[in-house]
């Protein structure tokens, strides 16, 4: 709690025509002595040194600055106490219009309606200040050891680059030997400038570099049975050919690579009919052995016919299973886990890039071995060779053995004792049919995630990455910009688990993939999140006295970061858990706070606001729970845009709406606001939600919402969840004017002045 | 001896790979030389695959920025200098005069009353800008920059005197101590006026990705709509050239990555916007690398979007503001001419450091990617590297934040 506060207002960026005087006397006469300091300065960023000094004098516990949004400037206001805002000028002043819509003239004096909102807000910042705490440290003490599971190309780069950090590595890999698949690539594509040749794979090296380093103990034959703990501390069972070894690790780097795709998706092009139809894999394999080449050699990478073949195979048995859909089971029972298997005919779409570099270097290897006697041909709908390997695609066909052409492949059959490929819609001018000896299908390279469970989370919502249907099994995450984040705190996926990639950018992204895991072990050392909220110290408190076990924090989690005990009683691991406070919006008994942000706290906020009892004459008195993430930064720009909304709204920050318990919104509707809108990230499959799941999750809640509203006699509609892009400045004013419109049309809560 | 990384370039992998650093405990100075953060993809509308704004995760990054003491913004500012060796480098840095003051100050007003203008560099020669202006809603840092030499005889005694303004503020060097630099120069978009056989940039709308980028933007000239520079007229046929310059030796000699993927995300861009206008895609090969194909089949199945594999010989100007394509139909080996509304070259990505010196001790290939450093303690990524999509960019800016955090551990 912060009890001795200072209040300062920033002259240059409020304007309007405001009565500052008035906000601070206000603001004085209402808190007393909470407020120690209160003062107009012309500039705040010029008092910067002015505050200090006064933190230190008066012995200060808070300040609240208002004027421009949080947004902006924040790197001036680093304070040793705690520091809040109240966004005087983009989301008050510069958005203001007049009740009747007519656009805000600034003139000397401020309409009523402006200087009642700026005061609303100034309260509602000095509550918001008042019910906020410096969190409790939630350091742990952490192992400095991190577990790599997969000892192909992309596990050997991670465990050779965080030994090199200075940590400890567990390396676990399931075969009898390291390397993975490329110890069937003795000869593989570019790894750095000048991008244009096939290299020595040179894993030899690469295997000892890990193997000698004392740092790295590797486990063969292993899997993982368990991971259980958060990070920092975890603990990994991992099962070897003598039993079960447990070890502490701090973080995690999942590489488990790919499993070739089933032969049968392939068999409509051949394989698995012919003994003269293999996939590259297999025919890497057989130039290591060193097998003898044939003289002519199809390399088709135009899968159609396989996709088409599949795709109504597909329709047929989605149609099946439609038929035979059992009646919906009666009541929802926790259902024992079963590994649903991903793999699909789409994992070889997926490998395209992987192939055709692949194909071409298996071709170029062909007539090099054979001094171009051997005819190689390869057969692309898109030679997908994108970015700086176009050097190498250049080098490689550039060779007198090598033919290529676009082609459409429509059939592919044994005649004799050769092969034949048709070939429509060339760049010869004509469809032919070319006779080979042997063929060469891509590889579909299928995560292995999709097959299997691969960490084995100890985690009450279960053993595995949730969403991974939403990837085709791909340990990944449908962030652009953030490519290493999962919904497992402390575990990062990295090669071709996450996505088909061709070497160089395995090893790219074993790197990154360690640098994270490091950053997560030392965050987990000093009681702070990472991504989205990195460096915050907060996390959820728990008060388990009152805790009725209804399991819904453990279960909505985004993260898994709650586990429970058999009653249900939740078990917080801070160091897995991201702070989005979807737990607390989740607590029907609102147990759970952080000590910066609960519930208690935004309650208050929402009964500083003065809300008339005339409806018809005041106007109405909407509140906004906005999405701290992309919602509010678009309100800012909208203001800054010189966009305007009801002056009649109040907007309170929300970490994400999965945060945002019910509770806050009986509070409003007790308290006479007529409207709560819930302005939040897109939700779906193409989710932008910063926690990934809280703005679905809190549409999810709506109905229950809905229902207790109707109980209390207040119309449901009068809470909406709005969808908000950050870049939707320009549309969102009038989808919050949209909504007024609504609860004007209404007519009065009917709580009002109860 | 130092434990600070330098990092030049603050575009996405710059900013990936010095927020990544900081995160870890290290200080870390961006130098960027541009008035604002965030580089190429600050300009863009929307990302693919998921037609999602890329100012949300510049935010965050912000966000990130904001949060951390650790590092060092300086922008308008280029390395002039670099002397030492691994673990010890000093830098020399010359910052620009912004000539406004070094916290926010709103001067959205002011701006408006300037009458000076000149075209604005961020959209393209798209639309004007005046002398004192932000080319982002978002920017970071969140200030405005005041350019003189486009102040009017009007503007400069509009200013005078304001206490705010200090258009006598002259550029300074300072010098920082770092043990490990990243280098994360970037591209930008290779000049049109070199593809003389498309137009070489003045046949009327003949625009450039990067432009049609800017149209789209809801901060952009036309606040989002995709319209014909000259005559604000929806389109209603337009065609895509591909490669314009990419893969092709006489211009850029490799594949920019990202062209046809852009190309397929500005054809939802039209179905969202324009569902009837008739797209035709020229392209040599259609590249959408691993999960990509299922945007790829997305456009393929929209009615209007026809692909056409061939390259485009010329783009000329027809009547009516018009463009006319002359091309080959490689597959049925028919020479075409066709007229279109609007036509957008996909033009590639050039490495900036193809034109421009780079100031850093680092070997650069003849296309002007960086090839080598790692054992001088210098780590280049992102597309200074190579050409790759922004999640790429990511991935290899962290990379370089665990090279660069390596070297310096410990110190």
């Amino acid at each position: 709690m912060a009890e001795k506060i200072g209040v300062y207002f920033d002259l240059a960026n409020i304007g309007g025509g405001l009565d500052v005087q008035n906000l601070a006397d206000e603001a004085t006469k209402k808190w007393g002595d909470l407020i120690a300091v209160t003062k107009l300065v012309p500039e705040l960023a010029n008092a910067v040194s002015e505050i200090a000094d006064d933190i230190a004098k008066e012995k200060l516990d808070g300040v609240l600055l208002c004027g421009a949004s949080p947004r902006i400037d924040t790197e001036l206001y680093r304070f040793p106490v705690q520091v809040d805002y109240v966004n005087l000028r983009e989301q008050c002043v510069l958005s203001y219009k007049n009740p009747d819509g007519s656009p805000y003239i600034v003139a000397d004096t401020a309409p009523k309606e402006l200087q009642e909102l700026a005061l609303d807000y100034v309260q509602m910042g000095v509550a918001k200040l008042q019910k906020s705490n410096v969190p409790d440290s939630a350091a742990i003490t952490t192992t400095p050891r991190i577990l790599v599971i997969g000892g192909g190309w992309t596990g050997l780069t991670a465990a050779k680059e965080a030994a090199s950090m200075g940590y400890e590595v567990i390396l676990v890999e399931k075969k009898g030997e390291l390397g993975g698949a490329v110890v069937n690539m003795p000869v593989v594509s570019p790894l750095g400038p000048m991008w244009d040749k096939k290299e020595e794979s040179n894993l030899k090296f690469k295997i000892q570099a890990v193997t000698q380093d004392p740092k790295v103990t590797v486990y063969l034959n292993a899997v993982m049975e368990k991971l259980e703990g958060q990070p920092g501390e975890y603990v990994a069972h991992i099962a070897t050919s003598e039993g079960t070894k447990t070890e502490a690790v701090g973080t995690v780097i999942l590489a488990t690579g790919w499993v070739p795709l089933d032969a049968k998706y392939l068999e409509p092009m051949g394989l698995g009919r012919s003994p003269k139809v293999v996939t590259a894999a297999e025919f890497g394999k057989m130039l290591v052995s060193g097998a003898t080449i044939p003289a002519r050699v199809a390399f088709v990478l135009d899968t159609t016919m396989a996709e088409n073949a599949w795709k109504e195979k597909a329709e047929a048995l989605a149609k099946e299973a439609e038929e035979a859909k059992p009646e919906e089971a009666g009541e929802a029972t926790e259902a024992p886990f079963v590994k649903a298997d991903l793999e699909s005919m789409k994992h070889l779409q997926y490998s395209n890039a992987v192939n055709s570099v692949g194909m071409l270097r298996l071709a170029n290897t062909v007539c090099e071995k054979t001094n171009d006697r051997s005819q190689a041909y390869i057969l692309y709908k898109n030679m997908t060779v994108p970015g700086i390997l176009e050097r190498f695609y250049k080098k490689m066909q550039d060779r007198l053995g090598v033919m290529m052409t676009k082609a459409d492949v429509t059939d592919i059959r044994e005649v004799g004792d050769h092969m034949v490929v048709s070939c429509q819609n060339t760049l010869l001018g004509c469809d032919f049919d070319l006779d080979v000896d042997l063929v060469v299908l891509p590889t579909g390279l299928v995560p292995t995630t999709a097959k299997e469970v691969t960490v084995q989370f100890g985690y009450r919502q279960g053993p595995e990455f949730p969403d991974l249907e939403l990837f085709d099994g791909f340990a990944d995450s449908n962030y652009i910009c953030f490519p290493y984040e999962t919904r497992r705190t402390g575990v990062y996926a990295a090669g071709c688990v996450r996505q088909p990639l061709t070497l160089d950018a395995c090893e790219v992204d074993a790197k990154g993939a360690v640098l994270k895991a490091v950053q997560c072990l030392e965050a987990a050392g000093h009681g702070v999140a990472v991504h989205p909220r990195a460096l915050d110290n907060s996390y959820p408190v728990f008060n388990f006295v009152r805790c009725t076990q209804c399991k819904r924090c453990t279960e909505e989690c985004p993260f898994g970061a709650l586990d429970d005990d058999e009653k249900g009683t939740p078990k917080p691991n801070p160091a897995r858990c991201r702070r989005c406070g979807t737990c607390f919006g989740a607590c029907p008994e609102r147990v759970i706070s952080f000590a910066n942000y609960n519930i208690d706290q935004i309650g208050s906020m929402i009964r500083q606001v003065r809300v008339p009892a005339d409806f018809k004459k005041e106007g109405p008195r909407i509140l906004i729970l906005a999405c701290e993430n992309d919602a509010y930064p678009a309100l800012d720009m909208a203001g800054m845009r010189r966009r305007t909304w009801s002056p009649f709204c109040r907007v309170i920050p929300v970490r994400c709406l999965g945060s945002v318990n019910a509770i806050w919104i009986s509070d409003a509707m007790s308290k006479g606001f007529d409207g709560v809108m819930l302005l939040g990230c897109k939700y779906g499959d193409d989710y932008q939600c910063h926690f990934v799941k809280g703005s679905e999750i809190c549409n999810r809640r709506m109905q229950n919402i809905a229902e207790t509203l109707d109980r209390l006699g207040v119309q449901p509609e009068r809470v909406e969840q709005l969808e908000v892009a950050i870049d939707e400045y320009d549309k969102v004013p009038d989808l919050i004017d949209g909504f007024v419109t609504r609860i004007v049309a209404l007519g009065p809560n009917p709580f009002k002045g109860m | 001896m130092s434990n600070a990384i330098l990092v030049v370039g603050g575009g996405f992998s710059g900013l990936t790979a010095a927020i990544e650093a900081a995160e870890l405990g290290h200080d870390v100075y961006i130098v960027e030389k541009s008035p604002w953060l965030g580089g190429r993809v600050a300009q863009l509308n929307k990302y693919f695959p998921k037609l999602c704004p890329p100012s949300c995760g510049l935010e965050i990054q912000f966000q990130r920025i904001r949060k951390n003491p650790r590092i060092h913004c300086l922008t308008m500012a280029n390395v002039i200098g670099v002397n030492g060796s691994k673990g010890n480098y000093t830098v020399r840095v010359r910052l620009e005069p912004r000539h406004t003051p070094p916290h926010n100050v709103d001067f959205t007003f002011l701006a408006s009353t300037l009458e000076g203008e000149v075209a604005s560099e961020f959209d393209l020669g798209l639309s004007k800008r005046k002398a004192l202006y932000k080319a982002m809603p978002f920017a970071y840092p969140a200030r405005y920059v005041l350019d003189t030499t486009t102040l009017s005889k009007a503007d400069n005694a509009r200013i005078a005197g304001k206490a705010s303004l200090d258009p006598s503020e002259e550029a300074r060097e300072i010098e920082l101590s770092v043990g490990a630099i990243v280098v994360a120069t970037g591209w930008k978009p290779y000049d049109v006026t070199n593809l003389s056989n498309l137009g070489a940039g003045s046949v009327k709308n003949c625009i450039s990705n990067m432009q049609l980028e800017r149209l789209a933007s809801p901060f952009g000239p036309t606040q989002g709509k995709i319209v014909r520079p000259t005559d604000g007229r929806t389109p209603h046929s337009v065609a895509f050239v591909q490669c314009a310059g990419s893969r092709d030796q006489n211009h850029l000699n490799y594949c920019s990555y990202i062209c046809c993927m852009a190309t397929l995300k500005h054809c939802l861009y039209f179905a969202e916007q324009h569902p009837t206008t008739q797209i035709t895609v020229f392209y040599i090969d259609l590249r959408a690398p691993g999960r990509y194909v299922n945007v790829l089949e997305k456009v393929q199945a929209l009615p209007n979007v026809h692909f056409i594999k061939g390259k485009v010989a010329n783009v000329t100007q027809s009547d009516g503001d018009c463009c006319c394509i002359q091309a080959e139909d490689a597959i049925r080996g028919e020479k075409l001419t066709l007229n279109y509304d609007m036509v957008v070259l996909a033009t590639g990505m050039q490495p900036t450091l193809a034109t421009e010196k780079c100031p850093i001790p680092v070997a650069v290939d003849a296309d002007g990617f960086i090839a080598g450093g790692e054992e001088a303690g210098i780590f280049a990524c992102g597309c200074a590297v190579m050409p790759l999509d922004v999640t790429r960019s990511a991935q290899s800016g962290t990379a370089a934040a665990l090279k660069a955090v390596q070297t310096v551990k410990g110190r």
